[in-house]
């Protein structure tokens, strides 16, 4: 990987959001991320008083704590020249809805919109702002990259993983039927409406196992469990993990998604 | 029509477990890799969205102007507009037209608004004989089903069942006859059709669009039926909603452009009729008279609130068709007229959020609706309009609403927050080291019922962070 700036005083500062599941589940991805943003040149902080973006509360309708919880992330993170998340939904949470959410509120929206301004999902962050290209980083497996739907539709995030897939030597990446589709994770979704939420993921499924692929990447760690507890469950060796993990090339750091071992073939 | 939409998770289980629809689910796939290729194929096509989206924006900031021009047209034209609060009202209304004409048979044309007021069973009632002309409203009159797709009401049928229905409902039909392809269904109709389109009195149809400029109703269909539906009968009663009405003939066709395409990537669909009053002195066909049933039925109370986006809809089905939960179900587990993202908001609109509440929250909020939505109605912004109108009215469970007010208030204490994941992490990465994930476990039953749960790696990232490098640690 480059070091482009390395220690440069002028670097950007970046404070990172870890999200809630990726520090709860799976702090290798976030370890990943600073590892990348490293790279691309970034002073990276994580601010402790960080602990979710507040989606659950959002969308089970209950404003007045996702308020609460939107004014904490404001307040820890105005201050960096750049947020990043290792999430589109996470990220579309702060970039799109958080100014929505403050709106009526004369203090507090300029304050959203700051951070609104200055928040990037992980992967575009890389692309779109710093221009970071990996090198000498290596992966052996045929992928299939699943788009998040937030990721894709509120932020537009399609081409930048795929470009960046394209310089890890030993990939190769296969796109599955649908792409556009979601995988029936929905945050507090799956759990009111596991019947349908099952048809969903059954769906997407059998799209990402036609591929041939044995390696299923995105960018959304809640995708991400969905998708790996149902490859799982149906006893698939698909490997499956967060794409910044083969970007930072920390592969063997951790196990996949739902896997005690790092085997190659992910079988258990 | 009685909706059973407060009982959607049932609906939903019955559909899901039902393997009849589940095998015919696919078909309105079909019109997505078209609608896809019209698209590309229009360069202009997000620009006209914009158009679109101004002209119905415009339309319903003046609404009381453009709807009082629309009558004037009309009454100049020698047709008359009946005004409807309710439902009650529209039926009222349609009913003293028929009475006034003595009518007996009435034949109609595709419309929702019909199915929002339950006309064809109250003109039953009252000894009328409503016979449905569209193919597949015709099919599922004969079944006593509601439609179960805005744009092909019969889609949760295949073409057996349909055979099926035409054997057991139309008395003389020789069992030899065959009855497996599409043509034969159609012609089969057909013939059964033909006669009552004679027979009728009125003729009812809906409208995509009423142009206040001249007065004039808009329908759009692929089968003409339509067209014999107000043309042969002596009356001609046209039932639309008031938000229907665009300024003039130019905006209906800007807004035609993205219709068809939309819908089923037609260009255009094959008739689109203007109709303006009735006959005049000299015209070669057409009804002695021209009403409009114009219905509000709750939606003048959307306007000036952010819910009028709402009425920009043109009840493509675009939306639906493009839902991976409407996909997965199919219309009739909505509950009541209109299915799918356009259903979810419009049915807590209209019957009220405490009987609706479920279909805003039935989303995973994948957005893809609002993606393909030609009125670039914010479907998902909707829908959580009524997700937070159901938690102030607390219509969700109180158990789901007590664990997410639990879980907000640690969550909004970010040392609490830390020390509690802290320690219920590390319990879980302990007990889930050796399969990696969880089979089973205690209150994620929806979760493990059909997945496993991944195990946590067994250390926050804050507690790691903080271990590996708590000298740069900024709070
Ligand atoms: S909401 Fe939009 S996509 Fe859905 S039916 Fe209405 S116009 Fe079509």
């Amino acid at each position: 990987m480059t070091d482009r700036m390395g220690s440069a005083t002028d670097a950007p500062k970046v404070g990172l959001f870890v999200t809630c599941l990726v520090d709860l589940f799976r702090p290798s991805v976030g370890f990943a991320a600073v590892r990348l943003l490293e790279a691309a040149g970034c002073r990276v902080e994580v601010p402790t008083v960080q602990t979710c973006c507040g989606q659950p509360a959002y969308n089970s309708g209950d404003r007045p704590d996702a308020v609460a919880i939107a004014r904490n992330v404001i307040g820890a993170f105005e201050t960096f020249d750049h947020v990043v998340v290792p999430s589109g939904s996470c990220a579309g949470m702060i970039k799109e809805h958080y100014p929505r959410l403050l709106a009526d509120d004369a203090d507090w929206a300029p304050r959203a919109n700051h951070v609104a301004r200055r928040c990037h999902e992980l992967v575009s962050f890389l692309v779109d702002v710093r221009g970071w290209r990996p090198t000498r980083t290596r992966y052996d497996g045929r992928v299939t990259y699943h788009d998040s739907c937030s990721g894709l539709r509120e932020l537009g995030i399609k081409a930048q993983p795929r470009y960046l897939l394209g310089d890890i030597d030993g990939v190769v990446l296969t796109e599955m039927a649908d792409t556009e589709v979601c995988c029936g994770f929905g945050g507090t979704f799956c759990i009111k409406y596991p019947d349908i939420s099952n048809r969903m993921v059954g769906d997407k499924v059998r799209a990402i196992t036609t591929t041939g692929a044995d390696t299923l990447l995105a960018g959304d760690l809640g995708c991400l469990l969905n998708l790996a507890g149902r490859l799982k469950r149906d006893g698939s060796p698909i490997r499956v993990r967060h794409v910044a993990e083969v970007l930072a090339g920390t592969c063997d750091d951790a196990p996949p998604i739902g896997e005690a071992t790092n085997q190659p073939s992910g079988r258990p | 029509m009685q909706s059973t939409a407060n009982v959607f998770p049932s609906n939903a289980r019955r559909a899901l477990a039902d393997e009849r629809l589940q095998s015919v689910l696919g078909m309105v796939d079909g019109f997505n890799g078209k609608r896809a290729r019209a698209v590309d194929r229009l360069p202009e096509f997000e620009m006209l969205r914009d158009q679109a989206r101004d002209i119905k924006n415009h339309t319903l900031q003046h609404l009381d102007h453009y709807l009082e021009r629309f009558e004037t047209r009309v009454t100049e034209a020698g047709g008359q507009v009946h005004w409807c609060r309710t439902a009650e009202e529209a039926r009222q209304a349609v009913l003293g037209i028929c009475r006034a004409v003595g009518a007996t048979t009435v034949t109609k044309g595709k419309s929702m608004v019909t199915e929002e007021i339950a006309l064809n069973r109250f003109l039953e009632q009252n000894g009328l004989v409503p016979v449905e002309t569209d193919l597949g409203e015709y099919i599922i009159q004969l079944r006593q089903e509601a439609p179960s797709h805005i744009i092909a009401p019969a889609v949760h049928l295949s073409a057996r069942d349909v055979e099926q229905t035409f054997r057991s409902h139309h008395g003389d039909l020789p069992d030899d006859r065959p009855l497996t392809e599409a043509r034969d269904l159609v012609n089969e109709a057909r013939t059964m059709l033909r006669q009552r389109f004679l027979e009728a009195d009125v003729g009812i149809t809906g409208a995509n669009f009423l142009i206040a400029e001249t007065g004039s109703t808009v329908i759009v269909t692929n089968e003409g039926n339509g067209d014999l539906t107000q043309v042969l009968p002596r009356v001609h009663v046209v039932v639309a909603s008031l938000e229907k009405v665009v300024p003039t003939l130019e905006d209906a066709t800007t807004i035609l452009r993205l219709l068809a395409r939309s819908a089923t990537g037609q260009e255009f669909s094959t008739y689109t009729t203007f109709s303006t009053g009735p006959r005049r002195a000299g015209d070669a066909d057409g009804p002695e008279a021209f009403h409009v049933v114009l219905l509000d039925n709750g939606r003048s109370a959307l306007l000036g609130t952010e819910l009028q986006e709402v009425l920009r809809c043109i009840r493509c089905g675009a939306c639906m068709n493009h839902c991976p939960i409407y996909s997965n179900l199919g219309g009739h587990a909505y509950g009541w007229v209109y299915p799918g993202p356009i259903g979810a908001v419009l049915t807590p609109a209209l019957l009220g959020v405490a009987e609706a509440h479920h279909l805003p929250n039935a989303s995973t909020f994948c957005g893809r609706c609002e993606s393909v939505c030609p009125m670039r109605i914010p479907l998902p912004r909707l829908m959580r309009h009524f997700r937070e109108r159901a938690f102030r009215e607390r219509l969700p469970p109180a158990q789901a609403r007590w664990a997410l007010r639990a879980w907000a208030w640690v969550t909004r204490r970010p040392r609490l927050y830390r020390l509690a994941t802290g320690v219920a992490i590390g319990a879980l990465g302990w007990l889930g080291r050796r399969r990696g994930r969880f089979r089973r476990f205690p209150m994620a039953g929806g979760w493990t019922a059909y997945r496993d749960l991944p195990a946590p790696q067994g250390e926050t990232f804050m507690a790691r962070w903080h271990r590996e490098r708590g000298h740069d640690r900024r709070a």
